[in-house]
């Protein structure tokens, strides 16, 4: 085999590693999409302010310290002391929980049996929302997430694949992180299967999403449930956006990467969870395989912008209801 | 007691079904197009042009287009920046390849190769609605800013990759370029946004508009009385996306003058107009108007207030600016779905009866 070849396997693997950032992301959407028909736009701003709190806590910024010396002409940035990860990731979780709380309270509450496009604007009015606050808590500046995950080429796979190829071929090159972002998101979508099969929360989440007036008629609190999901969306979206701040920093790109997890959702459908999977591992690779092979050598490359979005253009056309969503979508 | 209707009466189908059936309305809007038209070009001064007065027509226009697709047709677009972006490419091509055809003519001419891009990406709405469709319209969005990056023969080779508008005149004074008066930067929009406000009034109660509305009410109800989906949906991206083709040229060449796509045209455009159109109301040309004079003039306001009065720094303000346009836009879905149109409406009715409610 040439080297040729097994860069391309390499680049496959990458974008099968992209495609799981994707899919957390996209993971977070479905979870409020089944509860509550909600198309949250926010997802990839909650993943932004929760990667900005985790690293405000962490490194005991004072929230608000921008605006409190600007109205009080003082000049206070920290508190002078340093959480530990874990501690402050658990205190990130419960921020998240008063998050979902407040959102159903103020918004959801009010919108209830409005049309599915009024939501879809409120939760772009959230996102716009958080994207102030949280800019206003902690300041706009690109910040640095550790928590501790190593990062870096991953010298085992790369030392232990190297006899693959030539001499000119020195083995595959995988960052670690990606790799535990990947063993990351298959723990977390086992445990939210086993969680809404198994529990009695989880039962009453999917009845919930069955049909909202049967749930209630049977004593489900629609507003309870909604809180719960949005809470574990809240958490996905802390996972995602450790993962993504490790990764690239903590900066408002990583709200973007809510338009990347669209066409994701096309692909897999909006109301399933391993369609969410597959979704983003298909996006991943494919948007990574058709630059390496046709958009770098042919078309000026930075391809990755749009070829998610055409892919799930034509698979609309296709198969509106996506791989694995139910066929109840209405077909003009 | 001014504002009613009685004495005011009709003998001719044509009195009967204009615009402002009420005379204290119509008096209004002649008075209100003489200030514009004759008042304000006199007094009209660099800040208040570049800060205020352009923007809102230009964004006017664009709002007018998408509450076409959105408030009348009820098809969802997220992919305004891309159109806009189109209006301003085509508007640079001509004005560079054929100097010596007037500007109006060229952005005439980007209005009418921007209708014909919204229709090809228009085309997934005869299968699709909905979210579905609005990922197609940002496939769009996203698809249009790359193209315009990475094909150099759209910004004329230049080195920098922005397009710039070079000098052009209209009846002998400058509209484009470096040296243009505030008041004729004025005038050039304000006949666009007339023009544009008057056809898409007369459009939205014509045969199409109602064939608009009857799709964005219910589809299928449509078909059956006769209205053909595929003609009424393409129709509405098309004249949607010629008035917005139009305001990304006047934004490129009247207002910007140079322009780098990815940052004039971006998704964030997409969504500035998109609340222009929910804040105005959906469904409304009166709302455009409204909803665009919003959303231009709250930054302005809230940087005069927040700096200015209370001096805090630029940034803050920014930040602050983000919350309060988002939880405005949560409270008006909440409290007023129908947008600042239907506040007018309400309003309107209160007047008619005032000072007598009973």
């Amino acid at each position: 085999m040439s080297a040729e070849f097994y860069y391309g396997v390499e680049v496959f693997l990458n974008g099968l590693m992209a495609g799981v950032m994707y899919s957390l992301v996209a993971l977070g959407f479905v979870l409020i999409f089944k509860a509550s028909g909600i198309f949250n736009y926010a997802q990839g701003v909650m993943a932004l302010f929760a990667a900005m709190t985790l690293v405000g806590l962490q490194t005991g910024q004072v929230p608000f310290s921008h605006l409190i010396n600007a109205t009080f002409g003082v000049h206070i940035t920290h508190f002078g002391w340093e959480l530990p990860a874990l501690v402050a990731i658990f205190l990130t979780v419960l921020v998240m929980i008063l998050f979902a709380f407040l959102v159903e309270r103020l918004v959801l509450k009010h919108l209830v049996n409005q049309e599915p496009i009024i939501l879809f604007m409120a939760t772009i009015g959230l996102a716009y929302f958080m994207e102030g606050f949280g800019d206003l808590m902690w300041g706009s500046d690109i910040k640095k997430l550790d928590v501790g995950i190593p990062q870096g080429g991953n010298v085992w796979v790369e030392n232990h694949t190297a006899f693959l190829g030539g001499d000119d071929f020195y083995g595959f090159y995988l960052d670690t992180l990606d790799i535990i972002a990947a063993l990351v998101a298959i723990v977390l979508v086992t445990v939210l299967v086993l969680f809404s099969q198994y529990t009695k929360t989880g039962r009453a989440l999917r009845a919930v999403a069955d049909d909202h007036q049967a749930a209630l008629s049977v004593g489900i609190s629609l507003r309870t449930i909604w809180v719960i999901v949005w809470s574990i969306a809240g958490f996905v979206a802390l996972v995602a956006g450790i993962m993504w701040g490790s990764k690239s920093g903590v900066q408002f790109s990583l709200s973007l990467i809510a338009l990347k997890a669209l066409p994701v959702l096309m692909l897999g459908g909006f109301t399933s969870i391993p369609g969410a999977i597959v979704g983003g591992l298909i996006i991943g690779v494919g948007e990574k395989m058709f630059d390496f092979l046709i958009g770098s050598p042919y078309l000026g490359g930075a391809t990755e912008n749009w070829f998610a979005y055409v892919l799930a253009l034509l698979f609309l056309v296709f198969r509106p209801q996506g791989l694995f969503g139910e066929k109840i979508i209405e077909r003009v | 007691m001014l504002y009613r209707e009685a004495g005011d009466f009709k003998t001719s189908y044509a009195e009967d079904n204009q615009t402002f059936p009420i005379k204290f309305d119509r008096y209004a809007y002649y008075l209100l197009l003489v200030a514009a038209f004759g008042v304000v070009p006199f007094f009209i001064n660099d800040y208040w042009a570049n800060a205020v007065l352009v923007p809102f027509l230009i964004y006017a226009i664009a709002t007018i287009g998408l509450n076409i697709l959105i408030g009348y047709c009820g098809q969802l677009s997220l992919g305004t920046g891309g159109f806009m972006a189109v209006g301003a490419f085509a508007s640079y091509k001509l004005m560079t390849a054929f100097p010596e055809v007037s500007i109006i003519v060229h952005i005439l001419l980007a209005g009418g190769i921007t209708a014909l891009v919204g229709m090809a990406f228009g085309l997934p709405s005869l299968r699709i609605k909905g979210f579905y469709l609005a990922v197609a319209t940002l496939a769009a969005q996203f698809f249009l800013v790359w193209l315009f990056n990475r094909v150099p023969w759209f910004y004329n080779y230049s080195a920098s990759g922005q397009i710039s508008a070079p000098e052009r005149s209209v009846f002998g004074i400058n509209v484009t370029g470096p040296n243009v008066d505030a008041w004729a930067q004025y005038m050039v929009c304000l006949v666009f946004v007339f023009a544009s406000a008057w056809l898409a009034r007369n459009l939205t109660r014509g045969t199409m508009g109602r064939s608009w509305m009857a799709i964005r009410d219910m589809d299928i109800a449509a078909e059956i009385i006769g209205v053909n989906p595929l003609k009424a949906k393409l129709t509405a991206f098309a004249v949607s996306s010629f008035f917005i083709g139009i305001a990304g040229a006047l934004l490129f060449t009247v207002y910007l003058g140079a322009a780098e796509v990815g940052e004039a045209f971006g998704i964030q455009k997409s969504f500035l107009v998109l609340f222009m159109v929910i804040i105005g109301g959906l469904g409304s040309i009166f709302g455009s108007f409204a909803g665009a004079a919003f959303m231009v003039l709250l930054p302005v306001l809230l940087k005069n207030v927040l700096v200015g009065g209370m001096n805090w720094p630029t940034d803050v303000a920014a930040h602050f600016q983000f919350v309060i346009v988002g939880a405005l836009i949560i409270a008006f879905l909440i409290l007023e779905p129908h947008g600042l149109a239907q506040l007018w409406r309400v309003a309107k009715e209160k007047l008619r009866l005032w000072p007598f409610p009973h």
